[in-house]
């Protein structure tokens, strides 16, 4: 047993820290939101340049073969310093599925563009109603000759606006929440028939609402089994759940951090207001909220290592839980430490407080995963 | 990064399962899992098991008979022994007292006590607190007065557990009135038999007797039963407050009683059909899990850092431990309480005698509920605590 990082995983750590550290402080950010898409192609490139993009790709792939831990090490980092960047998209959830499904022709076409930054992702997903159940589709992936054509409506798909490639789930049988007849493919955003609607979303990050007419796809198109890639699926969206946990644990700590600091230097009744113990004993709570939240954070990322899927979904779900929990105590006592200009758009900790929000909503809230642990007999 | 276990690790588990399995004492164990208080005779029982064993006094340093475990081993063995579930052992004596004599006692004072403490010989109580001196414990007044040869004590202790078996008591008396409250403090060990102390039984909300209330009048110690040095006091007892940070979170108590929650939910019927069937009930359950296992690994990380750089500077995450720790043991027997329902009312006129075989499986409920109410507010109560991390950790 042990919670400490290795001399290399302390280097990635360093290194990541100091990248964001000189380009991502919050002025630097409102000016990335103005670029194209909503994000800086020049700090993209740089985490190329680290080899952040292809950390979690084999070395036979290209890439530098971390694990869990890396992750959890970048995403912690990404969120201290709030990024617009689309590594979740593109490298957790892109490149999970690439990882563990591709061929290695589909590894050869789209992996070396992911590592060198040239290209991004997208995971097309969610549906009107399908809320936050994984097999509830009803885009559809039909053969014709040797490829497939797709049809469907998916939503809030995050960097859809920019994503040259979109990882689409979709029913090739069965009917609408059966868990089986779904997969998994790969299309082209520039591909006939595919339309979007993009917008910016309440944390600064932008998505869009993506229709598929008659796109035809090739044979190649699919990962893994187009009939039967569920399991597959929750692989990848349950190491989506893990990395939103780190990322959400780096925003816990900055929010903390920012609000200590903001109490200890706004004066009221010509003292510091930090001096007063109901604010303090407040902070104390969020610091004992945050803490259990690195807990599961680091749970969570072993977890991702469990043989049994069951085990390891029930874990993360238990993960997903206390961080949701956590993040919503931070983040609204954050606002409410900092009074009025916590209020305020022109302040960092109410951006920090978005995307906590956002996280919680994102493949599956605290009840979802609360239900999820409950009826999968609990965790003792 | 790695959650698992060694496989030394994982044998030693299994080595402390097999030893307890063996050898406590069936009754003792059922009245725990009941919730019921323990005679004097079955605690003392038990420890001498094991004290025989070697794992009395398992953290002390090992020339005074500690085993020398890894910080993750006393760990697997507190979890094992909380959720088994057996007696811990005396805290006043093995995890307090213990550690005060043998770090900051005289030679003779180490030989004098530490084996009697290890076989529970001698059963210690803490005379900390007073009527006027609770999270503010520095102001205490009990004072000891240096004559001739001896110390002769007056004042009053409260809150002291099991003061009514207690054969020594160590105790924090003024020494010096004119320094600063914290400075005029010394750690003198006594005779609960001696002439002129008074103990005075106080029954709790729960019906039980656990604390008591000490009266000392012109109690005669003689004067080599200082600890230390004259008006240190203070700083043993933060010595003393400091030791088995990680003991306080009781994650293995809690283990324990959410087993019998499931246990008992599986078997109570509501609706007309068991209680854990009920998807509310089953989500509370689940939230209470998740939040002792987010304290468990708390816990881990707290045990692991120990491991690595000794003892010093504690983990930050220390802090969360007796906050989290007691809001989960209070948790717990709100879900037992929710269990039984109208079947919590009836109260045990015989207490814990077991002679009302009929109301054995509900008897202690309400009564263990609320008794958990202590465990916010004993230790430094959550408040303090809140204090504690705002000043230590955030300062603020």
């Amino acid at each position: 047993m042990d919670f400490d990082l290795n001399e290399e995983q302390r280097l990635l750590k360093d290194s990541i820290d100091g990248l964001l550290t000189d380009s991502y402080d919050f002025e630097s950010r409102k000016k990335y939101m103005k670029e194209k898409g909503g994000w800086s192609q020049a700090v993209w490139g740089k985490l190329a340049e680290q080899g952040l993009l292809g950390l979690p790709f084999s070395e036979a792939d290209g890439g530098f073969g971390g694990g869990g831990v890396e992750t959890m090490i970048v995403m912690e980092a990404l969120g201290k310093a709030l990024v617009l960047e689309p590594y979740l998209a593109t490298v957790v959830i892109g490149g999970g599925f690439l990882r563990h499904a591709g061929s290695d022709a589909q590894k050869a076409a789209h992996v070396p563009g992911i590592i060198d930054g040239s290209k991004t992702l997208a995971f097309a997903q969610l549906e009107k109603n399908s809320r936050y159940d994984l097999f509830d589709v009803t885009t559809t992936a039909k053969k014709k000759g040797d490829g497939w054509v797709i049809d469907g409506e998916k939503f809030v798909v995050l960097n859809g606006e920019n994503a040259e490639t979109l990882v689409v789930t979709a029913r090739t049988k069965g009917d609408r929440r059966d868990k089986s007849g779904i997969g998994v493919f790969l299309v082209p955003a520039s591909a006939k028939g595919v339309t979007k609607k993009s917008y910016p979303t309440q944390d600064g990050l932008h998505a869009a609402d993506i229709t598929f007419t008659g796109v035809e796809v090739g044979a190649d198109a699919a990962l893994g089994n187009p009939d039967d890639s569920l399991a597959l699926i929750e692989r990848v969206v349950d190491e989506a759940r893990v990395a939103l946990c780190a990322e959400a644990v780096g925003l816990m700590d900055e929010s903390l951090k920012t609000t200590v600091e903001y109490i200890k230097t706004r004066k009221q009744f010509g003292v510091a207001i930090g001096s007063f113990q109901s604010l303090q004993h407040r902070a104390s709570d969020m610091f004992v909220a945050a803490e259990q939240a690195r807990s599961m954070s680091m749970f969570a990322t072993m977890a991702g290592d469990f043989e049994d899927a069951k085990e390891r979904s029930n874990a993360i779900a238990a993960a997903k839980v206390q961080i949701g929990k956590s993040l919503k105590y931070v983040g609204q006592q954050a606002i409410q430490l900092h009074g009025g200009i916590g209020m305020t758009m022109e302040a960092k900790i109410g951006h920090y407080f978005k995307r906590l929000t956002m996280i919680e909503n994102s493949f599956g809230d605290t009840d979802y995963h609360q239900r999820r642990v409950a009826d999968g007999g609990g965790l003792i | 990064m790695d959650l698992a276990f060694t496989k030394e690790e994982q044998a030693f588990r299994e080595e402390v399962r097999t030893f307890f399995r063996g050898n406590v004492p069936p009754d003792t164990r059922r009245k725990l899992v009941e919730g019921r208080h323990l005679s004097k005779d079955e605690m003392v029982t038990w420890w001498r098991i094991l004290n025989k064993k070697g794992w009395g006094t398992s953290h002390w340093p090992t020339q005074y008979g500690g085993t020398g475990w890894s910080s993750v081993q006393h760990y697997i063995f507190n979890e094992e022994l909380q959720s088994y579930p057996a007696p811990q052992p005396l805290a006043f004596g093995v995890s307090m007292v213990g550690p005060v004599i043998y770090t900051f006692g005289n030679e003779e004072q180490k030989k004098k006590y530490l084996p009697r403490i290890a076989n529970v010989d001698d059963w210690w109580c803490q005379g900390f607190s007073e009527p006027g001196s609770g999270s503010d414990l520095a102001s205490l007044k009990t004072k000891a007065e240096r004559k001739g040869h001896k110390w002769i004590i007056n004042g009053q202790k409260t809150w002291t557990t099991l003061a009514q078996h207690a054969d020594m008591i160590f105790c924090l008396c003024r020494t010096d009135n004119n320094a600063k409250k914290q400075m005029g403090i010394s750690f003198i060990v006594f005779s609960m038999k001696s002439k002129g102390v008074t103990v005075r039984p106080i029954q709790t909300i729960d019906g039980g007797v656990e604390v008591n209330e000490v009266f000392f009048d012109d109690v005669e110690v003689p004067i080599e039963n200082l600890i230390g040095e004259e008006n240190k006091g203070w700083d043993y007892a933060k010595f003393l407050l400091g030791n088995e940070r990680t003991g306080i979170a009781r994650v293995g108590v809690s283990k324990e009683r959410l087993r019998r929650i499931r246990d008992l939910a599986s078997k109570v019927e509501s609706g007309g059909k068991p209680i854990i069937q009920d998807a509310t009930f089953r989500e509370k359950l689940a939230a209470c899990e998740i939040e002792l296992k987010a304290l468990e690994l708390t816990q881990l990380r707290v045990v692991a850092d120990e491991g690595k750089h000794g003892k010093g500077k504690p983990n930050p995450a220390s802090s969360v431990l007796k906050i989290k720790g007691s809001e989960i043991q209070q948790t717990t027997t709100e879900l037992l309480m929710e269990v039984i329902g109208p079947f919590a009312a009836p109260y045990d006129v015989h207490g814990d005698d077991g002679s009302n075989e009929a109301m054995d499986w509900t008897a202690q409920i309400a009564p263990s509920y609320f008794n958990n109410r202590k465990v916010s507010i004993y230790g430094g109560s959550n408040e303090i605590q809140r204090n504690i991390i705002a000043k230590a950790v955030l300062g603020l």
